[in-house]
């Protein structure tokens, strides 16, 4: 790896941005992405690969749609099953992007400026991923608007102390935030793509979404006070999203759910999964697009440094889970985590901690975070391991409740896999649509990176 | 570098986006409205019938009771339509020759019921029981509206949801004296929240609105 050498002398550390670049460099590497570069064949095969499993999707939602929710494997006791956990993983995948964008920003991170803009696309694809699973669960989607409060003919509201309400609210707020957040983040961008770009075509879709980018000084000013306001908004939503997405579980009094660690265990989860899938999109993007002198090594090792905290957390919480299944000495807490560990999901279980607890520690390596391919390799087998958990939280404690003479099995149909893979080419369909048509890494925040830009501000102080 | 677009541009922008607002909120007024409209709900409209029947003349003009005809209402969920023989009570007498009431006579000799149109029809998934409504004081006019001015019979109130939670939350506003409850010409008296919370308490009316209750 050439990036090894690139260590900063007095930090021992690579450097956010690769050596030579000026503001122009900058600016022409990014946006040739979008304009004149010809796409590499990962571009081509990626999203043929995702149109087609997209396909897919709208085949199984074709289906289910005219079939109902029997076509899936679930039934009771287990109603929950693959949508329920997709769903829940999809979102947590979000999480990663916003924590990049807003509390980074808040804190002052400046290496986030490099990987801000794919992480927020990210978290609006991840969360329309999302969105897509509790509507496609309903035995009549067709009505989801019933979830909204709104004068109806029925004279009823939604019951408002249901936890699946509070969803309602918190993904549409999250989505709503995360898309505006993205778009403000991008005007000046689109504006120096409308710039420089060649054709009528280009100058109009770029012009339009510009909104009338001048650059000028008020512009600035304006654009700093909006991006702060909704970094301030993002970042309880970094927190807030995923613990409401927990109390569907933690409310219900059903053992394995019914926890008040699942809050910050699910947060720690979501930004967990958020960062391996950070990770997963930033090493082929930069190896196929050469941007390894924006995207650093200093930028995957960080990513995996968070990865690492995150899953220590995670894994901190498991064993909680299992302790105070012991301590608590409720009979069905205790039997539920046997019931996990040996039952009829233990295969699920153990691989769930091998991915989630074992293989991260290679983590603690510099020479593992170092190295891409075992990174990318890591972070995919962390992606698998938040899908188990999720899985497994929601199968073995509903297949397995109070009552023996409702016990049963889930198992998933070829049509709970198809929406599953459906959803993960949607997602690559999006993104990788996102990195043809606009700018992937935000131009304007990683000319700040630059030396040009410090040594400024600091003759002038 | 010459302008991408034209100045007019920043006016129809700035009116296309306040526009946006503007237009969803019409759009849902619109839809909000529709929904509750006569034109949705199919009130206020009178029904084709086999037979002109009129309440208007039957219940305004000669004055009988509802219960002649709708003989089940106190005991049963359904009010009753009248059997053939009901109507031939005076109809084998009156208007015996009339063109107007052959159908009527046509049932009666052969035995097959008249078709009538429902001009309430509930969804099935609800259930509804008039007994009780009329029990606790339901006026049959306060769902049925002035029967006694309808020459055919229409729907008077919107069968919404929210029509049946209105008396459901709060009965009180519409309950009457059970002696009144067949009476076309009632008219709430002015004090009308006085009488209710006071008929409330004394046939012990329950504000039963858990979704049980009807969806059962």
């Amino acid at each position: 790896m050439p990036e090894q050498q690139l260590l900063d002398a007095e930090k021992g550390q690579a450097p956010v941005i690769g050596p030579g670049h000026t503001f122009a460099t900058v600016t022409d590497k990014i946006s040739s992405v979008v304009l004149t570069q010809r796409q590499p064949l990962m571009w081509f095969a990626t999203l043929s690969t995702a149109f087609l499993l997209t396909m897919l999707l709208l085949l199984a939602v074709t289906v289910l749609f005219a079939k109902g929710t029997g076509i899936w494997g679930i039934n009771m006791p287990v109603a929950w099953g693959f949508a329920i956990t997709n769903f829940v993983w999809w979102i947590g995948i979000g999480h990663a992007g916003t924590l990049i964008s807003a509390i980074l920003l808040l804190l002052n991170q400046p290496w986030r400026n490099s990987i801000n803009r794919f992480a927020e696309a990210m978290t609006i694809f991840a969360v329309a991923c999302a969105g897509l699973f509790p509507i496609l669960h309903l035995g009549r989607p067709w009505l989801f608007y019933w979830l909204i409060p709104y004068p109806n003919t029925m004279g009823v509201q939604p019951q408002f102390r249901s936890p699946l309400v509070w969803d309602v609210f918190a993904v549409t707020t999250y989505a709503t935030v995360s898309v505006l957040f993205w778009f403000v983040g991008l005007l000046p961008d689109l504006a120096t793509l409308r710039d420089r770009s060649q054709t009528r075509l280009g100058q109009m879709f770029y012009g339009m979404l510009a909104m009338g980018w001048r650059g000028s000084a008020r512009h600035w000013r304006q654009h700093e006070v909006a991006s702060l306001l909704l970094a301030g908004l993002a970042t309880p939503l970094v927190l807030s999203v995923h613990t409401v997405v927990s109390f569907d579980f933690t409310i219900a009094i059903l053992p394995g759910w019914h926890s008040t660690i699942f809050p910050p265990y699910f947060v720690a989860g979501a930004i967990y999964s958020g960062f391996a899938m950070v990770l997963v999109l930033a090493i082929p993007l930069r190896a196929a697009y050469g941007l390894g002198d924006l995207i650093t090594m200093r930028h995957l090792d960080n990513s995996a440094k968070v990865m690492l905290g995150t899953g220590l957390i995670v894994a901190y919480s498991y064993l909680m889970e299992a302790f105070m299944a012991w301590y608590s000495g409720v009979g069905v807490e205790k039997f539920l985590m046997l019931n996990r560990m040996t039952g009829p999901y233990a295969e699920q279980f153990w691989m769930l901690v091998s991915c989630n607890i074992v293989i991260i520690q290679l983590l603690w390596f510099r020479k593992v975070r170092q190295n891409t391919l075992a990174l990318f390799g890591i972070s995919i087998v962390v992606l698998i391991g938040m899908w188990l958990e999720r899985y497994v939280i929601i199968v073995t404690s509903l297949h397995r409740d109070f009552l023996p003479s409702s016990w049963g099995m889930f198992h998933p149909t070829r049509w709970d896999w198809a929406t599953y893979t459906g959803t993960i080419g949607l997602f690559l369909l999006l993104f990788f649509l996102f990195v043809r048509l606009l700018p992937m890494i935000s131009i304007f925040e990683v000319r700040t990176l630059l030396p040009e830009a410090r040594v400024k501000e600091e003759t002038r102080a | 570098m010459p302008q991408i677009f034209h100045r007019s541009t920043n006016t129809i922008s700035r009116v296309s986006i306040f526009g946006a607002v503007f237009a969803l909120a019409v759009v849902g007024w619109a839809l909000s409205s529709l929904d509750r409209s006569s034109y949705a709900t199919r009130a206020n409209t009178p029904r084709e019938q086999p037979v002109a029947f009129s309440h208007a003349h039957h219940v305004g003009d000669e004055g009988f009771d509802c219960r002649y005809c709708h003989t089940s209402v106190e005991t049963s969920s359904f009010a009753g339509l009248p059997s053939t023989e009901i109507c031939m009570n005076c109809h084998s007498q009156i208007w015996a020759d009339s063109p107007e009431l052959a159908p009527v006579r046509d049932s009666f000799r052969t035995g097959q019921s008249i078709r009538w149109t429902r001009v309430h029809d509930l969804p099935d998934f609800v259930y509804f029981n008039h007994s009780i409504h009329v029990k606790q004081g339901v006026g049959c006019t306060t769902c049925h509206g002035p029967v006694d001015k309808m020459p055919l019979t229409w729907q008077h109130a919107s069968l919404h949801m929210e029509w049946c939670l209105d008396c459901h939350r709060q009965p009180e506003r519409y309950v009457r004296p059970r002696d009144q409850v067949f009476s076309v010409t009632y008219q709430p008296p002015p004090d009308q929240l006085e009488l209710g919370r006071k008929l409330v308490k004394e046939y012990n009316i329950q504000s039963l609105t858990s979704c049980s209750t009807c969806h059962r």
